[in-house]
C-alpha cells in the first residue's frame, strides 16, 4: 500500500504560500505521486511532514521574524531536518538558510548553509534582477535531474548568497558573475530562483524533490 | 545571461478577455485562463492581466479569474487595474498574483507604493506610468487610463517610484498605444538611463523589429497585446527575431518529464 506523501508548505506571513502549495501539488500530480500539502504554521504538521517547503517573498528581516514569531515553529523546523527530513527553501525561504542575512540590519539564518546574504554586486545591471536567467550546474544533484538543455530559472531578488562553501553550491546562475541559485547540504536544499514560477523546470525540480531520499544529512543540523 | 521577457497583456473586463483570437482549439475564447494557458505553452515569459471591469461591483471577478490561471499556469502573472490599497494588493497575491500593478493610485497617494513595498515586498509592486510627449520633448504623467493629465514630469516620477520602493515599472506611450508604429524609444531610454529598475516597455508595437527596437533602448521587459490577440505573430516568432538580433532570449522549455522513482 502506498501512503500519502504530507508536504508541509511553512506559513509565516511571508508570501506567496498558495503559489508553492499549488506548485507542489501539480508536480506530485504530474510525477504519479499521492501527496497531500498542506499551508501550515503548526509545529505538530511541520514535524510529522515528509517534505518540508519554506517560501519567501519580502526582506529577510521581516521573514526571519514571521518564523520566529509562530509559537514553536522554528524548533519544529529544526526538529525534523534533524531527523533527516528533506527541505526545500525558495527565494527568501533559501536566503533563510544561510548564517545570516544583511538586508534590514544583521539578521541570524538557520545556519545550515555557510555564508551571508548581501546585496548582489552588478553595478551595470538593473536591480532587482528580475526574469528567467540560466542554470549552471557546478555539479550532477538528484534535484537538478530531467531538467533537460539549457534550464532556465525565473529569479526576482536583489540580495543573494555570498562566501558560501563551493561543495554546497549545486547550480549558479550568472548576473555580474557567478550567483547561487541552488544550495544543498545533504537534506535540506534551497533555490534563489522560484521554482512556483518557473514552469516546467521548477515543476520538475519540485517533481525530484518530492521524489528525493537524501544520502546524507545536512552536517550543520546535527 | 538574464533573458529579455516577452509579456502578453490580456485586457480583462467582467473576467472575460475583451479583444482575443478566436483559436480553434479554444473551448471558450473569452476565458482568460485558456487564452493564458496558450501562451504559457507558446513560451510567453510571463503574463500581464489589465482589469478593465469599469464598475466597482464586478472587481471580484479578477479574483477568480487569477486564482483560476494560477491553478494551471506556473508563469509569473502581474494584475493591474483598480489597485488603490494594500488589501487590493494582499488579496490579488492571496488569489495567486505574483506582481501588482498600481498606476493612478500611487498617482494620487504615493506613499502607496512604500507601504505596498514594505507589506508585500518591492519584488511584487510594478507602477504602471502612462506617459504623453509634451509641446517641450519632455513626457507627462497620465491617470485614468491615459485621460487625466497630472502635470507630473515622467522621468522625474519614475525615480520617485524607484526611491519609493517599487520593484519593476510598466512604462506605457500612451502616443503610441494603439498605434503600431513602434515602442517611444527616446521615452524608453530616458527612463532606463534615469533608474535602475528593471523597465517593461508598452505601447505601440506593430512589428517583429519593434521588439528588438524596445529592448535595445534598455527595456527588459517587452509587453504586447493585439499583435498577440488578433495572431499577427507568436511569441516564438518574437523570440526568433530578438535571438537574431544576438539579444538574450529564453528558449521554449520542454515538457515535463519527471517520472516516479522505482
Amino acid at each position: 500500500m502506498t501512503r500519502s506523501l504530507s508536504i508541509a508548505v511553512i506559513d509565516y506571513d511571508g508570501g506567496n504560500l498558495a503559489s508553492a502549495a499549488r506548485a507542489a501539488a501539480r508536480a506530485a500530480e504530474l510525477s504519479g505521486l499521492a501527496a497531500s500539502v498542506r499551508i501550515t504554521s503548526s509545529p505538530t504538521d511541520v514535524r510529522e511532514a515528509d517534505r518540508i517547503i519554506l517560501p519567501g517573498q519580502g526582506a529577510f528581516a521581516d521573514c526571519a521574524r514571521g518564523l520566529e514569531s509562530a509559537p514553536g515553529l522554528k524548533d519544529a523546523i529544526l526538529t525534523a531536518t534533524r531527523a533527516g527530513t528533506p527541505f526545500l527553501g525558495i527565494c527568501v525561504g533559501m536566503q533563510l538558510m544561510a548564517e545570516r542575512g544583511l538586508e534590514h540590519g544583521c539578521t541570524e539564518g538557520f545556519g545550515w548553509i555557510k555564508g551571508e546574504i548581501a546585496p548582489m554586486d552588478a553595478p551595470s545591471l538593473r536591480m532587482p534582477q528580475m526574469g528567467w536567467n540560466e542554470l549552471n550546474f557546478t555539479r550532477p544533484h538528484p534535484l537538478t535531474e530531467g531538467l533537460g538543455a539549457a534550464p532556465h530559472g525565473y529569479f526576482v531578488h536583489s540580495y543573494a548568497l555570498r562566501h558560501t562553501r563551493p561543495e554546497t553550491l549545486v547550480a549558479t546562475t550568472d548576473y555580474g558573475g557567478p550567483v547561487p541559485a541552488l544550495v544543498c547540504n545533504g537534506n535540506v536544499a534551497g533555490t534563489q530562483f522560484h521554482v512556483e514560477k518557473s514552469q516546467t523546470v521548477g515543476l520538475q525540480i519540485l517533481a525530484n524533490f518530492l521524489n528525493w531520499t537524501p544520502e546524507t544529512l545536512c552536517d550543520v543540523c546535527l | 545571461m538574464l533573458k529579455l521577457r516577452v509579456i502578453p497583456c490580456l485586457d480583462v473586463k467582467n473576467g472575460r478577455v475583451v479583444k482575443g483570437v478566436n483559436f480553434v482549439e479554444l473551448r471558450d475564447a473569452g476565458d482568460p485562463v485558456e487564452q493564458a494557458a496558450l501562451y504559457d505553452a507558446a513560451g510567453a515569459d510571463e503574463l500581464t492581466f489589465l482589469d478593465i471591469t469599469a464598475s466597482h461591483e464586478n472587481r471580484d471577478t479578477i479574483l477568480d479569474v487569477v486564482s483560476r490561471t494560477a491553478e494551471r499556469i506556473f508563469l509569473p502573472l502581474t494584475v493591474g487595474g483598480g489597485v488603490r490599497t494594500t488589501d487590493d494588493v494582499r488579496r490579488l497575491l492571496l488569489a495567486g498574483a505574483d506582481k501588482c500593478a498600481m498606476n493612478s493610485a500611487a498617482v494620487s497617494r504615493p506613499e502607496l507604493i512604500n507601504e505596498a513595498a514594505q507589506k508585500f515586498g518591492s519584488q511584487c509592486v510594478v507602477v504602471g506610468v502612462d506617459a504623453r510627449q509634451t509641446s517641450n520633448g519632455a513626457w507627462e504623467v497620465y491617470t485614468h487610463g491615459g485621460r487625466t493629465p497630472t502635470g507630473r514630469d515622467v522621468i522625474d516620477w519614475c525615480r520617485e517610484v524607484a526611491e519609493r520602493g517599487a520593484g519593476e515599472i510598466l512604462l506605457t506611450s500612451m502616443d503610441r498605444d494603439g498605434t503600431r508604429s513602434g515602442f517611444d524609444l527616446s521615452l524608453l531610454k530616458a527612463a532606463t538611463q534615469a533608474v535602475r529598475l528593471p523597465i517593461v516597455a508598452s505601447g505601440g508595437v506593430g512589428e517583429l523589429k519593434h521588439f528588438v527596437e524596445g529592448a535595445e533602448a534598455g527595456a527588459t521587459g517587452l509587453l504586447a497585446a493585439s499583435v498577440f490577440h488578433f495572431g499577427q505573430f507568436t511569441v516564438s516568432q518574437v523570440k526568433a527575431t530578438l535571438a537574431e538580433a544576438g539579444l538574450p532570449v529564453r528558449p521554449t522549455p520542454s515538457f515535463f518529464q519527471a517520472k516516479p522513482r522505482p
